[in-house]
């Protein structure tokens, strides 16, 4: 499916206008701040902003750099002209992916395969069985619980010691313990987000529509979603293609927060003491401005006290993979180096509200030498906090 | 056949490229091409009733299971010829996503044969082989397809008949099942009620 070029142009042209691409002077602060080009010395994003706004758009298409972004947005925090990377790196590749370009995916690209998998329409899920008797759910209403890829993610990513499922249950005794008995889709579809970043729109709208229509039918007036790449996706992505939504979108610990701060939902009293560290998911934090809500959550349980790291809040470093794709010896040096951050704090443990965070920073973990070195758990907050619930 | 020859080669080079977990992104898509010249198009398709027939994919052991087609073959030994065969040199090498991509593209069904567990020529494959097709059969569990759409084998070089029955059995059942409901074919923009702006993309 080859472009024309001024189709090209006029595509990355809108893209370099709405990101402020033209702004640039060059300063070198994203380069300088960047978690990637930290370690890898041949990634460069002011290089490739230059390179898109000279017009190379073509000549991208073979450029592994343009995979090598983790879309994690700390370049937009320093730059002082304002740019919006995340807008230019997403309008990139679509067009350098339209063109023949790929990243490598990492896994085999085996969720992406199921991603794919999952546009197809007559498909009919099997995607609940995780949920046991003490939960209570219902079939319309309206409060939906979005639940994401858990269930996918539990099966593959098993050896990381990451378990997105029992984050998902966590997020259900949650809500049942503040009064809300969540609808859960049956045949939920993946919410794109990792297609989106891939370049994939075409893929990316059939999940979307599919996931629209759902919603729409359960009767929806409010969707929690405990993924900060579901939340930045449904919240953000699917107004920008589809319009204004008939619900709306929160994340759980938006929602927990509230909860506690409003007595409707109580914690335990003798729990366990432990000192934790929060890792701020890039979705939550950088794109969706989401600092506080999951910190709220945690200074509320008991027995929880939470230290900082550095680097945290909007200067959080990602967790080293972005969309399951051209995951590095970088990505490894970036997790390790972000783990020792976190020990460094005293904690006992590094508690996220990504399943991503989880599965990648389990993944750098699951290196003996590594695990035995730091002795640090990673941990949802989600389960967490269902952990401490009277 | 030509496609099982150039698949081969590309298994071969993203076995490297997941093992140098570098930069090269030759690995992944390679194999995923592979698979897709080996799922091809279906001709005709499944329109009448009966004319169904199952195209399947299946990953063969260079030790093994792909000595018994071969042998299968030399004895004149009659098989459906549904499957395209990827030779691959050890079964251990069948990550989910190779059996993923296959049905992502199409394939009614998607068969791993490797060696019995003693004879993997590389020790422990076998063994990874059926603790990744575990990996597998969930995975196309969740996603609600019929588990009969994948099948694991071991069948050793010496075993010509058992491959002959395994493809009888497995394209029979195929043919029961029906074709695959992620046939491209059917997929396509749901519209979405109340929903606008598709002149943003
Ligand atoms: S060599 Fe045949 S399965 Fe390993």
């Amino acid at each position: 499916m080859a472009t024309s070029e001024l189709d090209l142009l006029k595509e990355l042209g809108d893209a370099i206008r709405e990101s402020r691409a033209r702004f640039c002077y060059e300063c070198g602060k994203c380069t300088g701040v960047c978690p990637v080009a930290r370690y890898d010395n041949g990634f460069s994003p002011r290089s490739l902003l230059v390179r898109a706004v000279r017009g190379e758009g073509e000549r991208l298409v073979d450029d592994v750099n343009v995979w090598s972004c983790l879309t994690c947005k700390l370049c937009d925090t320093r730059c002082p002209a304002g740019i919006d990377y995340g807008i230019l790196t997403k309008a990139v590749r679509a067009v350098v992916r339209r063109e023949g370009g790929e990243g490598t995916c990492t896994h085999g690209g085996a969720v992406q395969s199921l991603t794919k998998i999952m546009t197809a329409r007559k498909l009919k899920q099997d995607r609940l069985e995780w949920v046991d008797g003490s939960m209570k759910t219902k079939k319309s209403g309206d409060t939906v619980f979005f639940v994401g890829c858990a269930p996918y993610f539990e099966v593959l990513f098993e050896e990381t010691g990451a378990s997105p499922l029992d984050a998902a249950r966590g997020a259900v005794r949650l809500l049942n313990a503040a009064g809300v008995t969540p609808v859960l889709l049956p045949n939920e579809r993946c919410c794109g987000h990792d297609l989106l970043w891939n370049g994939d729109v075409e893929n990316f709208r059939m999940l979307a529509r599919q996931n629209l229509a759902m919603l729409e039918e359960s009767g929806a007036k409010r969707v929690i979603v405990a993924c900060p790449e579901g939340y930045a996706t449904l919240r953000n992505d699917y107004p920008a293609h589809f319009g204004e939504l008939p619900f709306e979108v929160i994340h759980l610990t938006e929602f927990l927060a509230e909860a506690i701060e409003g007595g409707e939902l109580e914690f335990g009293g003798a729990a366990e003491e432990t000192v934790v560290t929060y890792q701020d998911p890039c979705r939550l934090g950088r794109h969706m401005g989401i600092y506080d809500a999951p910190r709220r959550v945690i200074e509320a349980l008991p027995g929880v006290t939470l230290v900082e790291m550095p680097r945290s809040r909007e200067r959080g470093i990602c967790c080293g993979v972005g969309g399951f794709q051209n995951c590095t010896s970088f990505s490894k040096m970036i997790q390790a180096a972000r783990l020792r951050e976190a020990k460094a704090t005293g904690a006992d443990a590094l508690v996220t509200a990504c399943p991503k965070c989880e599965i990648h920073l389990g993944c750098a973990l699951s290196d003996p030498a590594l695990s035995d070195e730091l002795g640090l758990r990673i941990v949802d907050v989600a389960v967490l906090a269902a952990s401490r619930l009277a | 056949m030509a496609s099982a020859g150039s698949a081969e080669s590309a298994a071969g080079k993203s076995a490297a490229g997941e093992s140098a977990a570098g930069k090269s992104a030759a690995g992944e898509s390679a194999a995923g091409k592979g698979v897709g010249a080996a799922v091809g198009k279906r001709e005709g398709g499944a329109s009448a009733a009966g004319a169904f027939e199952p195209r399947v994919v299946a990953f063969a052991c260079n030790w093994c299971s792909y000595p018994a087609a071969d042998a299968a073959g030399i004895n004149k030994m009659q098989y459906p010829p549904n499957a395209r065969i990827i030779r691959v040199m050890c079964a251990g090498r069948i990550h989910p996503a190779f059996v993923l991509k296959a049905l992502e593209l199409g394939a009614d069904g998607v068969l791993v044969s490797g060696c019995h567990f003693a004879d993997c020529h590389y020790l422990f494959g076998a063994k990874r082989a059926s603790e990744q097709f575990e990996k597998t059969a969930k995975l196309v569990h969740l996603l609600g397809l019929e588990p009969e759409r994948v099948r694991f084998e071991m069948i050793s070089a010496a075993e010509a008949p058992k491959f002959v029955r395994v493809m009888h059995e497995f394209v029979d059942d195929l043919r029961k099942l029906g074709p695959t409901p992620l046939d491209g074919a059917e997929q396509g923009e749901l519209e979405v009620p109340g929903a606008v702006g598709d002149e943003h993309t």
